[in-house]
């Protein structure tokens, strides 16, 4: 599998008279790991729904490997290779598990083929597997813990077979021991070439993962580079200030976990 | 079995018909209240091809169905611009607009109805209702029917998925539709009469009844709702019979039916069948299982 580059150049959004995204433009590089941060509000999530699709753009461009994307229909980006997780869990909630995840990899299944059938039920099992959750692929899965829920959204995007998978603020709400585990599961999907793109406040998190920032604010880019420069920018710091100052530089002092 | 209880049977298992044609729509999240026009587009296309034309049962109820579909498909582009009440509107519309076109063709028997000889008793019944069944069970176990159980959840997200929407409901709607004439084609077999009045307003109501009662997230629900209100009303007026201190239930069944039904609104609001309530049973059985190999 390989993974691909998205580039924005010149991207903007408004809500009404609300400028959210303005002239934003960077590059996540193929098979990077690269983080998208800001302050609450910043935009990072509509980011994500300006490439998924969710929303149209105002103006600029949104191109996978080149390829201009922001004409592709929301339902077709998929198969483009773009696929997403929520910051808001926004699995199904009536669905079993293993049929939230197979949602995942519908785009590239006949519409009549049997969705329980053997082969399917056992490669989409043996995803579960790799994220820890061989234990609920039955359940309902608004009966289910919300480190699980937060775990099967990854699982569902990763299925279907993204060239960039882009996470929103996924170890939110995780314990330790849960963030750790995803982590590991995102380094095995970075080995396969995947492309990631991931919005995440926790800078211990972004800092053992990823090997390439971005950071937002105001809808607008003011900084790009290594997880190491990041936290002496003095715009970062700066946009931090009286909101999440003290995150960025506590996580400086290498906070202990 | 006694003529009533095969009657009973009979119209239970048609109830099921037409309300897994209602489930279909339901299931992909889409509120459908014009039972009454597949019901009677397939009624009367079949009771005109086995009364005027000389056509066997069995290829008439098929040709109903059919045809119920098409004009089902055809609608379904207009009323899918449609959401919620609305669409809940305009597929109640619609059934009245081909109560109004039947009403109005002589050939058909107009208002005086129309009347057939062919009889369907339960022999033809039956396995039509278990091919119906099984049709439906096998949708809704294909990708497409998971489709629609997504596109019932979160119709953005199952977009982002690359779900077609528009082509999951349309199907949704048209194979509800063909149910529907299917279910019209039974009726008019079983009772050798249609007329408008066959379903009226209530007619539409009830079916969508037996479908939100019976709970729209298994294909079990649409069974439970059409079981439940079939049984239930059948049980009280036969208590009433039975016993005179019951006697107050031949009035009063009605009332003694309605508050049942707002009970189990206010205490299962998502249906009387759940998923969650299946994955309770099964866990249940599971533990019983193990207990008696323990033992
Ligand atoms: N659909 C929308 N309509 C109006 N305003 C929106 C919409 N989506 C986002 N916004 C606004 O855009 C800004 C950025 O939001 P968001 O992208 O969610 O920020 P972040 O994810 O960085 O916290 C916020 O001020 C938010 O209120
Ligand atoms: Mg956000």
């Amino acid at each position: 599998m390989n993974g691909a580059e998205l580039s924005l150049a010149g991207v903007c959004k408004s809500f009404g008279g609300l400028t959210v995204i303005d002239h934003l433009g960077f590059t996540v590089k193929r098979g990077s790991r690269t983080a998208l941060i800001g302050p609450n509000g910043a935009g990072k999530t509509t980011v994500f729904n300006l490439v998924s699709g969710v929303y149209p753009i105002d103006d600029g461009t949104i191109s996978l490997d080149g390829e201009d994307i922001s004409i592709v229909s929301p339902a077709g980006r998929i198969g483009h290779g773009i696929s997403r997780s929520f910051q808001n869990i926004r699995l199904m909630p009536h669905l079993s598990t293993i049929e939230n995840v197979m949602l995942g990899e519908h785009w590239r299944r006949p519409a009549f083929s049997l969705a329980r059938g053997r082969r399917a039920v056992e490669s989409v099992k043996a995803a579960l597997a790799d994220a820890g959750l061989q234990t609920y692929p039955g359940q309902v899965v608004a009966n289910l813990p919300y480190g699980i829920q937060k775990r099967i959204e990854v699982v569902r995007a990763l299925l279907a077979e993204p060239k960039i998978l882009m996470l929103d603020e996924p170890a939110a709400g995780l314990n330790n021991a849960e963030s750790d585990d995803l982590r590991a599961l995102l380094e095995r999907v970075s080995a396969r070439g995947i492309t990631l793109l991931v919005v995440e406040h926790d800078m211990h998190f972004v800092r053992r993962l990823c090997d390439h920032v971005v950071v937002l604010n105001f809808g607008r880019l003011i900084f790009e580079g290594t997880p190491e420069e990041v936290h002496r920018d003095p715009a970062v710091l700066e946009a931090y200030l009286g909101t999440d100052a003290r995150a960025v530089q506590s996580d400086n002092t290498a906070k202990a976990r | 079995m006694s003529g009533y209880m095969s009657g009973v049977l009979a119209v239970l298992l048609i109830n099921m018909v037409i309300a897994y044609s209602v489930f279909l729509p339901a299931a992909a999240g889409l509120l459908n209240l014009g039972a009454a026009g597949f019901v009677l587009i397939g009624g009367y296309t079949a009771g005109g091809l086995t009364s005027r034309a000389g056509w066997p049962l069995v290829p008439a109820i098929l040709v109903a169905g059919l045809f119920a579909g098409v004009v089902a498909f055809v609608l379904a582009f207009p009323i899918l611009r449609t959401r919620g009440v609305y669409m809940v509107l305009a597929t109640f519309a619609f059934a009245e607009v081909v109560g109004g076109i039947y009403l109005n063709i002589p050939s058909l028997g107009g208002a005086t109805g129309l009347s057939v000889s062919t009889y369907a008793g339960l022999p033809v019944i039956i396995p039509t209702t278990v091919c119906v069944v099984a049709f439906v069970a096998w949708l809704l176990s294909t990708r497409l029917g998971l489709a629609m159980r997504a596109a019932h959840d979160d119709e953005n997200v199952s977009l982002l998925f690359g779900v077609n929407l528009r082509m999951v409901q349309v199907a949704a709607f048209t194979a509800g539709g063909a149910l529907g004439g299917i279910g019209g084609a039974l009726l008019v077999h079983q009772f050798n009469f249609i007329d408008v009045q066959t379903t009226g307003v209530l007619f539409s109501i009830y079916v969508l009844l037996y479908v939100l009662i019976g709970g729209t997230q298994t294909a079990w629900g649409p069974f439970a709702g059409a079981l439940f209100f079939t049984v239930v009303p059948e049980i009280l007026r036969t208590m009433s019979k039975l016993d005179p201190s019951m006697k107050f239930l031949e009035a009063g069944r009605f009332i003694v039916f309605g508050i049942a039904v707002v009970l189990i609104m206010v205490v299962r609001p998502e249906g009387l069948i759940t998923r969650t309530l299946i994955e309770k049973v099964q866990g249940s059985l599971r533990r019983l299982a193990a207990r008696e190999t323990a033992a």
